[in-house]
């Protein structure tokens, strides 16, 4: 309808200078990044840094200990991935296949814990977790140590699983024609092999997204283990980045290398795994 | 039905294997937790000492504050601020951008990437890389001011001087700054929902509208328009929902300053649970917050559901 109005050239011309200005800040941070400490105090600003410094990723690496932050949000956002997958994917199949008295009022439940936000169920999971008992030095009545907190589980175990993630693939299994399943059942399949060796495979496209989904938002969540990470040999990049920032608040050099750290592989997953979050909307967002 | 069959019972039996890990974790970890902080929202607790019950003091000390525009005032202010400056401005660059992307161009695939980039990148990122854009010094907005009123000067031959900024260090410009850079990080969200909600207009609607002879504004009007409701609506009461618990960006770039400008509920709820200790006081504005998103969300989707169109 637009081509009809307005020339394609023009058009072009506006979602150009857009998109400039959407990639300008990255653009900065590289940038800056890259630059020796007397081109960042510049007025006006350089854009190509005049020596390529390449050292202050090495010195932000060094500041903090970014490695330990990147295995631990590997651990955090592959465990809560994989466990959504599963636990996801199987409530859904129930849901969504199989017959069972109270199913609609148990999913409608589980949808309703949608709309509970996060801020409220934040301080009881909290102490929660630190009167878990036996663990971190508590005893039996949940006292005396730490609990879960700075601990794998006790960071992944309150986001193992999503009212969100169950609903995206009941819907999606929904669509699957039940001709296939009937044959299994008639061949004597039981209805686990037939989530696995049937349903499952049918829905890669629709693990695939909410794979990618859960695992970009666990790899930029920030609230959560900034409550449960407290320990700096625990802290996930986002937690430790925030850290490194209220310690070097003006060496914009280091903050930017790393930022882009922080940043690069996620931005890598959104290139290779694009279809799927463009897919991941339209199947959530239209059907909501 | 009335004979349970083999088939039933073995369904029954996995429904329940199948259910136990997920719901279980749901019980523990969401309806558990829902109860105990109501209960908390009722109670003093420091996290040290037992939990003291003392009835609804705080939901009156909260109404005390509002009254008194104090903290949490400030906070409810300051996030509905938020959600004013961000959601319409946002949801109509959304909604523009989605209908140049629609016309047909080659390289849409690469606006949308382009576009979308912002979103996938972590709060805590973004929002480092902007407060070096708004640093008052050597920042590239006032670096950006400097060169417009260079322009500006030229254009007018005469001296036109715009003074830099101080941007988030300044009470009057820290929350407008905050707002900038959130509508930039989620425009390519609401952009890609707009763009799959005008695919699934027809065609043909605007052919037969553009026999009849309607005007591009008609067309959008009575076609578009209507036919994206359900789609406005989503976007309106995500985005409503996402603005009232807005906290990332502000606990990075300002930590609720200056002064507290740009404080926010969450920010508040964090601040009294796990600096002051204020459990159960942190516990009731959680609730008043849960209060907020739930009748803001009902009232969205009452304002948005008459009407609905469809063209066969």
């Amino acid at each position: 309808m637009m081509r009809r109005i307005v020339k394609p050239s023009v058009l072009h011309v506006v979602l150009a200078v857009g998109a400039f200005t959407m990639i300008l800040p990255f653009l900065w941070m590289i940038s800056t990044s890259l630059k020796p400490e007397s081109e960042i105090f510049r007025f006006p600003p350089v854009w190509i840094p005049g020596e390529w410094r390449w050292d202050n990723y090495r010195e932000a690496m060094q500041a903090a200990p970014f490695g330990r932050y990147f295995i631990n949000t590997i651990i955090y956002a592959g465990a809560v991935t994989v466990s959504n997958l599963l636990f996801c994917s199987m409530a859904a199949y129930a849901f969504a296949r199989l017959q069972f008295r109270g199913r609609n009022v148990l999913f409608v439940l589980v949808l309703g814990t949608m709309m509970i936000p996060a801020q409220v169920t934040m301080v009881p999971v909290f102490i929660m977790l630190r009167h878990w008992p036996l663990v971190g030095g508590n005893d039996i009545l949940g006292a005396g140590g730490h609990g879960l907190l700075n601990s794998y589980p006790g960071l992944v175990l309150p986001m193992a699983v999503g009212a969100f993630g169950i609903f995206l693939l009941r819907q999606f299994f929904m669509t699957l024609p039940r001709e296939l399943e009937d044959a299994a059942r008639i061949d004597g399949c039981s209805e686990a092999g037939i989530y696995w060796r049937i349903i499952l495979p049918l829905s890669k496209p629709a693990l695939a997204t909410l794979g990618i989904f859960t695992f970009t938002a666990a790899w930029n969540e920030f609230l959560w283990p900034l409550l449960i990470m407290s320990k700096d040999s625990m802290k996930t990049l986002q937690v430790g980045l925030q850290v490194f920032q209220t310690q070097y608040t003006t060496s914009w050099d280091l903050l930017m290398a790393g930022t882009v750290v922080v940043t690069i592989p996620v931005l890598l997953i959104f290139l290779a795994g694009q279809r799927y979050f463009t897919r991941g909307i339209a199947l959530s967002g239209m059907k909501g | 039905m009335g004979r349970t069959t083999p088939i039933a019972k073995s369904q029954v039996r996995t429904a329940s294997v199948f259910l136990t890990p997920g719901l279980a974790l749901f019980f523990l970890f969401v309806l558990i937790p829902v109860v105990a902080a109501f209960y908390l929202s009722f109670c003093r607790y420091d996290i040290i000492h037992s939990p003291r019950w003392i009835g609804a003091d705080n939901y009156a000390r909260i109404a005390e504050d509002i009254g008194n525009r104090g903290v949490f005032y400030l906070s409810l202010r300051n996030t509905a601020q938020y959600a004013i400056g961000t959601i319409p401005i946002g949801m109509a660059l959304a909604l523009g951008l989605a209908l140049l992307l629609n016309a047909g161009l080659r390289g849409v695939t690469l606006y949308r990437t382009t576009y979308y980039l912002p979103v996938v990148t972590s709060l805590v990122a973004v929002s480092l890389v902007w407060m070096w854009i708004y640093d008052p010094n050597y920042g590239l907005l006032n670096y950006a001011l400097e060169l417009l009123s260079r322009g500006l000067s030229f254009v007018a031959g005469r001296e036109v001087l715009i003074a830099p900024q101080t941007w988030l260090a300044d009470p009057g410009q820290a929350m407008p700054a905050i707002i900038a850079m959130s509508i930039w990080r989620g425009l390519g969200y609401n952009m890609v929902i707009y763009l799959a909600g005008l695919q699934g207009i027809p065609d043909h609607l605007y052919e037969a509208a553009i026999i009849d002879g309607a005007t591009p504004w008609q067309r959008f009007r009575s076609i578009t328009w209507p036919l994206l409701k359900p789609t406005t609506a989503f976007i309106l009461v995500v985005s409503v929902i996402g603005a009232s618990q807005v906290f990332a960006q502000v606990y990075v770039m300002t930590n609720g300053g200056p002064n507290n400008a740009t404080t926010v509920i969450v920010h508040q709820i964090f601040q009294n649970a796990f600096s002051f200790m204020k459990m159960g006081y942190a516990s009731a504005m959680a609730f008043v917050l849960f209060g907020i998103i739930f009748v803001m969300s009902l009232i969205n989707l009452r304002l948005l559901r008459g009407g609905e169109v469809e063209y066969v």
